[in-house]
């Protein structure tokens, strides 16, 4: 089977292409790049006034399968993934059962190739049934398939595990994904602890219940000289202990998510439980900040942390509701209209965040267009308008607080192994 | 006039022109309650309900006698005979009392933004009756009447609110409500209790209690929860009574005629001395009189909107 996609601008990150050209894939390997390639037999995509990435790699999501399928499951999430460009995803063990033993492991993987329109790529987690005593089997984890290891959805919260994980990770050379939360500090803080808490009444949870938790992540990751990614980066002092920890040479990797660099804690306004998200939206210096982080690469990645819940999860009292949000099929257009279309990263600086990086982090062979590699490609258009409607979501869940917003970049096509999953913003 | 809203969800998102005009209206509906003929048709044919998931028995029997000195049919839910238990959700609730033909649902809630949900959902109008730390307007409200009747005006007003701001809804709706219609709030307590950037609010944050008191037209002691005290918020209710109580010595440093308030019930000793809460300087008896009177005329305005009735003014 060949795919010829005419005349896009492609953009790469590892190559530096940046150029109107075509590429062809034969069976689902890019096997062409260049004008004049002859068009017999192929398949053809006009991308004309187009841009071509890197399929995205999304480094965070909740596919919420197994246990919770009346959320998602591997076949909508997937779904939902690919409307929103995503052709590879690495999806958190935080499910029912737990995702802490190889067969588990085995069963997402086997799932996603019978019911997934893109690649997913399971999480393990960090300690046995996430509840943080003791470690789970890292090493047959990582021999099933998992890319990285996270109890995500809570902290390890025993310095002396984290410290044990760290080490025992670090000899199967794969990442501990940390979500950085002191669960003292927390307190039952519903909310960012800050001016809105406080008229609405909402009990807060304080930045520093996350920086001191990414403080210590980082110190043990420095001594043990372990690999860390911290996950959802929120606050302005969370940005500054990582660059700092960069500098001192800590393997460290950081994430946020286009939340964070699009809302503030103003958004709970109205008690909006779809602004219930865990870490919270903080404030706009910290808003700042993160895209500060971004811009000088102390932000490595930018993941979804796609998180859908029933609408019965959400349309409760703000301290019942569910943490959360859907974020495959806002994240990229996101991206471009509050970090490229206001000039904070070009789009190959985007083409690292969204793809490259979080596929090096997880050691996947992906996130760049190069010949001889698989075809897995996404190209939308800058300069389309279109406005967010969660009705049409391909993802079961609804729980989206960017409804109604006005955005640019919504993925054209996806194209996953050189094959098209979505084509002319219809998924088939 | 009239009021805007279908519901009473708070003194945040209403007038100064409201509250002046639902204070007003409270005169009036205070000559029936302290009349000796307490029955008048102003809610005839109406149905209230008191829907509370919390425990308040002063705030409910203010409501249900406001209801029925009005003619209403009330009726009264508690959460702890209702259907929490059974795990039906706040909205199921809401739209069962809704299709029962119920006018007004009066809510008590633990959860700060719950009736605010409920709104959303139901036809009947809410009065907020207090929701987790947000807010309690119908206390503010009255606080506001009782000030008003000794003080004949808000503007200017020094009022200084002293304690667990931070869990008190009763202070949140104070300072809206105060702040609109144009008096001075000072307000003190443990940091522990003290909401970050309250000041955003227009409030001025002292550190002693003392130099919130200074000067100060109005003092209004909130009710501390002993609880707290497990929680680590402050070390001991000795220590809190000692660096945070009113007492006739710290009651001297405000103004010569300062009132004294408390939403009640005191806890004496800690918040307020005795003295304190039984001298002369203390409303707190006649809060709740006017507490009556408030909610009568909360009943009628919200009762009265967009019928024939409606009075243009
Ligand atoms: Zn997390
Ligand atoms: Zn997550």
């Amino acid at each position: 089977m060949k795919l010829l996609i005419k005349n896009g601008h492609v953009v790469d990150a590892k190559t530096g292409l940046d150029s109107v050209t075509d590429i062809l894939a034969v069976d689902g390997i890019i096997h062409d790049i260049g004008s004049d390639i002859d068009e017999t037999g192929c398949e053809v995509i006009d991308a004309n006034g187009l841009y071509v990435f890197p399929g995205l790699v999304d480094a965070h999501c909740h596919l919420r399968d197994p246990g919770y399928e009346y959320k998602e499951d591997i076949e909508t999430g997937t779904r939902s993934a690919a409307k929103g460009g995503f052709t590879s995803v690495a999806c958190m063990p935080n499910t029912n059962p737990v995702l802490d033993n190889e067969a588990l492991i085995k069963y997402v993987i086997n799932k996603a190739k019978t019911d997934g329109i893109v690649n997913v790529f399971p999480i393990g987690a960090v300690s046995k049934g996430l509840k943080g005593e003791e470690l789970s089997e890292i090493g047959e984890l990582k021999f099933a398939g998992a890319v990285a290891l996270s109890d995500d959805g809570r902290p390890v919260g025993n310095s002396s595990l984290m410290k044990k994980a760290m080490q025992y990770a670090s000899m199967f050379d794969i990442t501990i994904i940390s979500h950085c939360e002191d669960l003292d500090l927390v307190d039952e803080g519903l909310m960012n602890e800050g001016f809105q808490s406080s008229i609405l009444g909402l009990k807060g949870n304080p930045a520093p219940a996350e920086e001191v938790m990414i403080a210590r992540d980082l110190i043990l990751a420095e001594y043990t000289k372990a690999t860390i990614h911290i996950a959802h980066v929120s606050t302005e002092l969370g940005v500054d202990l990582i660059r700092n920890a960069k500098r001192r040479g800590v393997k460290v990797t950081a994430e946020t998510c286009p939340h964070y660099f699009t809302l503030t804690d103003n958004a709970c306004e109205g008690f909006n439980t779809n602004a219930k998200v865990n870490p919270p939206l903080r404030t706009q210096k910290d808003v700042d900040a993160i895209i500060q982080g971004l811009k000088d690469g102390t932000i490595d990645i930018i993941s979804t942390d796609h998180a859908p819940h029933h609408i019965d999860e959400k349309n409760v009292e703000f301290k019942i509701a569910a943490n959360g949000m859907v974020g495959f099929e806002t994240a990229f257009p996101l991206a471009i209209t509050y970090l490229v279309k206001p000039g904070h990263l070009t789009l190959k600086e985007l083409v690292y965040k969204m793809s490259f990086n979080p596929s090096q982090m997880l050691g996947l062979n992906k996130g760049t267009i190069e010949v001889g590699k698989l075809a897995d490609l996404m190209i939308f258009d800058i300069n389309e308008q279109y406005k967010v409607d969660v009705s049409k979501f391909e993802s079961k869940s609804r729980n989206s607080p960017f409804n109604g917003f006005s955005l640019y970049g919504q993925p054209q096509y996806t194209i996953v192994g050189g094959n098209p999953v979505v084509r002319k913003k219809v998924l088939l | 006039m009239n009021l805007k809203s279908k519901d009473l969800l708070g003194l945040r998102d209403i007038s100064a022109e409201e509250i002046e005009y639902i204070l007003n209206t409270a005169k009036t509906m205070k000559c029936i309650v302290t009349s000796n003929n307490k029955k008048t048709a102003h809610l005839q044919g109406k149905s209230i309900i008191t829907l509370f998931y919390e425990n308040s028995t002063r705030t409910r029997l203010s409501f249900e006698l406001a209801s029925k000195y009005m003619g209403a049919s009330a009726a009264n839910i508690s959460a702890s005979s209702s259907s929490v238990q059974k795990g039906e959700t706040l909205i199921d609730t809401g739209k069962t009392i809704d299709a029962m033909g119920s006018d007004i649902i009066i809510m008590r809630h633990p959860m700060s933004g719950a009736p605010h949900l409920l709104a959303k959902n139901v036809k009947s109008s809410i009065i907020n009756a207090g929701d987790g730390m947000n807010e309690h307007p119908t206390q503010a409200l009255l606080d506001m009447f009782t000030i008003l009747e000794k003080k004949g005006t808000l503007k200017g007003l020094k009022v200084a609110i002293i304690g667990d701001i931070l869990h008190s809804r009763v202070a949140r709706s104070n300072i809206w409500g105060l702040t609109k219609m144009g008096a001075e709030v000072n307000v003190s307590g443990p940091a522990t209790l003290m909401p970050p950037e309250i000041e955003k609010m227009g409030v001025n944050v002292f550190s002693t209690v003392q130099e919130a008191m200074l000067d100060a037209d109005v003092v209004m002691g909130l009710r501390i929860q002993l609880e707290r005290q497990k929680k680590g918020l402050f070390p001991t209710i000795r220590e809190y009574a000692r660096f945070f109580g009113v007492d006739d010595k710290r009651l001297k440093l405000a103004k010569e005629d300062a009132i004294v308030l408390h939403p009640g019930p005191v806890n004496r000793g800690v918040e307020l001395s005795t003295s304190v809460t039984d001298g002369e300087q203390s409303f707190i008896n006649e809060q709740v009189t006017n507490g009556v009177a408030v909610r009568m005329a909360l009943l009628y305005l919200l009762t009265r909107r967009g019928t024939v009735n409606e009075v243009t003014d």
